[in-house]
């Protein structure tokens, strides 16, 4: 057990898988004599040479179409789109293709492929490069989306999806690469996919978060106790599948709940946490007060001069909770 | 100025590389070359295969037409391109990655007929892909499944076999981002893989001068490093020595090629979609005597292996094993939605699990 940031959990549990599995390699664009633009797959290269680690050319939708065939074959590739946003370039191979093979080969074909992206912004990045597109991914059937919040996450649940049979779309939080840092365990420890994990326990209101925004939550919460306001954060850690006892457990026993969602409002992936909060009875009859969730505005990811008033922040994220916990 | 560069050949327009489309047999069946590609057995079962591809695809349109059939897209005068892709493999090893236009290369590949139709039933059955069989279910997304071949084959190659691969797509897909991503990934990786595209002229309604100003498509394989070379597409013994050669090269370790081979759609694009209003007159008259099977016929009655009586029996071998399967088809039990809930993950996801019960409950 030790403390490393999210970047060094995130190569851990890959170098960790590829010593323990010779089928699992790496793919994407300066993945190997750099190391990866953040640095994810530094030393991977030097360690299991360039047949396993491999520099693709700039050209998204042939790595995750490779990499479908390259499963098919036998690989267990773990495919790196260098930002969330470029992985449209491949939406119709991981969409129409990786996420929908077992389903229309009737079982028979499947791809366990892991789509590993920076997920989200913050960091002053060019236009187009902090995106936080999980909405996008979440609606495609036969895809796992798994966002993880901190460093221990990040490498249990990265083994957990190499050896995952389906594809995976990894998210990791691009400004928690090297600010987020915590405790993890060496060795084979992983994290089950679909669990979601009570950050902060406490009565009033629920805050249901994932990925970088978990860390944001807990300052809420910390920030809502000295107001006097008990608040229980979890981190969903996995949108697909969802964790859907956790949360309704949670906002039966405080019957108020705040979402949060870096993304833009409409069509986001907060809606599909509410509505799974209300429809099923036992939990919306305990509701206290109407869920509000805490969003980007309808706006395209902005410039750089833009981004600190775009981005959801704790001053929001605590009016948003005094309000559920007041009405 | 900028004459004057091209004149200059400052600039590389026109790859002078690209012979004219390999042939070995002339429409009226004379061999162009000194020695046959294929004995006089392996002709007769070559012209069977294409016979049964054809044959299947008339009684699909067919039977789509009285709405036992969903949409579907017949090979109809191209068959000759997938059952000559598909003789040189070795079908215990070998991939065959179809688009959506090679059931004649798919049948012989080894994809029961029975599946086949019921494909065309819009079974998910269709798609089944039974156990040894190397072929992946066919894509109605054009050129999508042009990467995985490339993937499929530098991923045998990493596992350490010498297994190849063969796509097919059409002259429309290389106009798709996924053909250029593939071929040049593949060209670097020197996957074993075969791109063949059948250029049949016709993306639905659009011809093939409207989809590229290049002289060939084969030519587009020189970009990325990948020997490309035109065939004739209704000639069978062409179509098989081309691909001999592209097959020993991959085995061989030297990579991918690119195969154009021009032919003809002598059907329709699908059955919900005739781009043939917009064939010019007169065009598909000339591509009738051009035919595979007249072809192969006419090589076969000149050798003294085809008569009446022979080309009878043929067919009503081809009728029998389509009446078998098609009976077979009709009485398989039909898939379930509920059933369908269990494929989308290796296990149910609670979610998942839930909506099954809804399903069978009538929820």
């Amino acid at each position: 057990m030790a403390e490393t940031s999210m970047v060094e959990a995130i190569r851990s549990a890959m170098a960790f898988e590829m010593a323990r599995d010779e089928r699992v390699m790496v793919l994407g664009e300066d993945v190997g004599g750099s190391g990866g633009v953040f640095r994810a797959t530094d030393g991977l290269q030097a360690r299991f040479g360039t047949g396993r680690v491999v520099d693709a050319p700039l050209s998204e939708s042939a790595i995750i179409g490779s990499a479908v065939g390259l499963a098919i074959a036998g690989m267990v590739p773990i495919a790196e789109i260098q930002f969330v946003g470029f992985t449209h370039n491949a939406f119709n191979q991981i969409v129409e293709q990786l996420a929908r093979l077992r389903y229309r080969s009737w079982g028979t074909l499947s791809a366990p492929v892991v789509v590993r992206a920076p997920f989200g912004g913050g960091v002053r990045a060019p236009e187009m490069h902090s995106d936080a597109f999980e909405a996008h991914f979440a609606h495609a059937p036969g895809l796992k989306v798994v966002a993880p919040a901190n460093p221990g996450d990040a490498r249990g649940l990265l083994l957990a999806s190499i050896r995952d049979p389906d594809p995976v779309l990894f998210l990791e939080p691009l400004r928690g690469y090297r600010l987020i840092r915590g405790e993890v365990p060496d060795g084979d420890v992983t994290v089950p996919l679909g669990k979601a994990h009570v950050v902060r326990e406490g009565r009033d209101v629920t805050l249901v978060a994932w990925s970088a925004a978990v860390d944001l939550a807990k300052q809420v919460a910390d920030e809502a106790r000295a107001k006097g306001i008990a608040v229980e954060v979890i981190d969903l850690r996995t949108l697909v599948p969802m964790d859907e006892d956790a949360v309704r457990a949670s906002v039966r026993k405080t019957g108020r709940c705040v979402v949060l969602q870096e993304a833009s409002q409409t069509g986001g992936f907060a809606a599909e946490v509410i509505a799974t909060i209300q429809e099923d009875p036992e939990t919306f009859y305990s509701l206290k007060a109407p869920i509000a969730r805490v969003c980007g505005p309808d706006t395209p990811y902005p410039v750089q001069m833009l981004e600190e008033g775009y981005l959801i922040n704790t001053h929001r994220v605590l009016a948003a909770v005094t309000r559920s916990a007041e009405s | 100025m900028l004459e004057q560069l091209l004149n200059a050949r400052a600039f590389v327009m026109e790859p002078s590389t690209v012979p004219p489309p390999v042939q070995h047999l002339s429409p009226e069946g004379t061999l162009l070359v000194a020695e046959p590609v294929l004995s006089d057995a392996e002709a007769l079962a070559g012209l069977r295969a294409i016979l049964l591809g054809r044959r299947f695809d008339e009684r699909c349109v067919h039977l789509q037409r009285r709405g036992l059939m969903v949409t579907l897209a017949p090979g109809i005068g191209q068959e000759a391109c997938s059952v000559g892709s598909v003789i040189p493999l070795d079908r215990t090893r070998d991939w065959f990655v179809p688009q959506y236009r090679e059931a004649a290369g798919q049948l012989l590949h080894g994809l029961p007929l029975v599946q086949a139709f019921l494909w065309h039933m819009g079974s998910p059955l269709g798609f089944f892909v039974p156990k040894h069989l190397r072929m992946l279910p066919f894509n109605a997304a054009v050129a999508g499944q042009i990467p995985h071949a490339t993937g499929l084959g530098w991923g045998l190659r990493l596992r350490g076999t010498d297994d190849v691969v063969v796509v097919h797509f059409g002259e429309g897909a290389t106009s798709q981002g996924d053909f250029h991503e593939a071929l040049n990934l593949a060209g670097v990786v020197k996957a074993p893989v075969i791109f063949f595209c059948q250029n049949n002229n016709w993306a639905i309604s659009t011809p093939r001068e409207l989809q590229t100003a290049s002289a060939t498509i084969a030519q587009k394989g020189i970009a990325y490093g990948i020997p490309g070379i035109l065939v004739d597409g209704n000639d069978l013994f062409a179509v098989v020595d081309v691909m001999r050669e592209a097959v020993a090269r991959a085995r061989r370790g030297d990579g991918p090629t690119l195969v154009e081979a021009i032919t003809y759609r002598l059907g329709m694009h699908t059955t919900a979609d005739d781009g043939a209003r917009c064939e010019p007159a007169g065009m598909r008259d000339e591509w009738r005597p051009k035919d595979p099977i007249l072809r192969l016929q006419k090589y076969l009655q000149r050798r003294g292996l085809w008569t009446e009586r022979i080309g009878e029996d043929m067919d009503r071998e081809v009728a029998a094993e389509l009446d078998a399967a098609w009976a077979e088809a009709q009485a398989t039990p039909p898939s379930t939605v509920a059933e369908s809930l269990r494929h989308v993950f290796a296990e149910m996801s609670p979610r998942l699990a839930g909506q099954c019960d809804a399903i069978e409950e009538g929820r």
